[in-house]
């Protein structure tokens, strides 16, 4: 990959630091948890895609890759539909 | 196994090609789809305890807030800094070692060794405040402000630890792993033929700067402003 590749992740991987942080700073009330989680996701996905090459990895990567986040969502999924929805304790 | 390596003719294939494999290219893809298995069974692993984490925080929000108050955003924010530049020389040194560029994939891994280093630094530095502020569970665990919370902010402060002590853990591997492909390059072990051991070494280096990249967000800068909302 071209060199300014690697330099454009990383400008976007340290503007995404300073937003996230800035952005912690002011309360957004209910925005707080999904813009911080926005942010840090789309982070990750730019690493994953240009760090570690993924972006020119075989189809088999990637269904491996995909797969993995999948399975950490029916994880997600399934425990907080139990622990969300338990009228016993109001959350 | 020994004796078929000893008895086939030298040079006839690249040194570090192994026998199962067709070729460099098959070799390759098999490393880094491998890498990748071990990296999905790290993905769960570390889902799983955000996930409990998580569970936790939306069960005490007061709690969790005054924890992650404990935090000091600056050094969590140099850290992810520094844990983005190392990342970025890892992925020069992967570049340098794909382009066959002995010492700059040399200088490359050094410098990703010197940032790792630099973060390890700066969480023993957060570790001992902590530790001397009485915020390590256990009984010497110290929570005067609100005694009602102290049981809830020890577990913020479980988690805390376990989740960044693991992490930690994970950097001080990566080190090693660094200073034994530093020692490989060193060597010439790399070209554009064969990059493989770099690239996979990059691949667990920039998996556990997404995981940082996380909890960075989780346990320093979420709940400080918005704990109350859940």
């Amino acid at each position: 990959m071209p060199l300014w590749i690697y330099f454009a992740v990383f400008a976007a991987l340290t503007a995404g630091t300073l937003l996230t942080w800035w952005v912690s700073t002011i309360d957004l009330g209910m925005l707080n948890t999904p813009i911080a989680l926005f942010i840090a996701t789309t982070k990750a996905v730019l690493v994953i895609l240009f760090f570690m090459h993924v972006i020119h990895s075989p189809r088999l990567t990637w269904v491996v890759i995909i797969a993995s986040f999948l399975w950490l969502g029916v994880l997600f999924v399934l425990t907080f539909a139990d622990y969300l929805t338990r009228t016993w304790k109001i959350y | 196994m020994s004796v078929v390596t000893n008895e086939h003719p030298a040079h006839e294939h690249h040194p570090f090609l192994q026998h199962h494999f067709e070729d460099l290219g098959q070799q390759h893809e098999a490393s880094t789809l491998g890498m990748w298995m071990f990296l999905t069974t790290e993905i769960l692993f570390f889902g799983g305890l955000l996930m409990a984490y998580w569970i936790y925080r939306i069960m005490y929000p007061d709690a969790w807030s005054l924890g992650a108050a404990q935090q000091h955003a600056l050094y969590g924010g140099i850290n992810t800094i520094v844990l983005i530049i190392s990342s970025l020389t890892m992925a020069l040194a992967v570049r340098n070692a794909q382009l066959g560029k002995r010492m700059a994939t040399v200088r490359m891994l050094v410098a990703t060794l010197v940032f790792g280093g630099t973060f390890l630094l700066v969480k023993s530095i957060e570790y001992t405040q902590h530790w001397r502020e009485g915020l390590f569970p256990g009984v010497h665990f110290t929570w005067n402000e609100t005694p009602a919370l102290a049981p809830k902010v020890q577990l913020f402060m479980t988690f805390y630890w376990s989740l960044t002590g693991l992490h930690a853990l994970h950097m001080v591997i990566g080190a090693g792993l660094l200073i034994w492909m530093i020692w490989r390059a060193w060597r010439g072990h790399f070209g554009p033929e064969y990059y493989s051991p770099v690239e996979v070494m990059g691949l667990y280096w920039h998996f556990v700067d997404i995981v940082w990249i996380f909890l960075f967000a989780f346990l320093y800068l979420i709940p400080a402003a918005g704990g109350h909302h859940g």
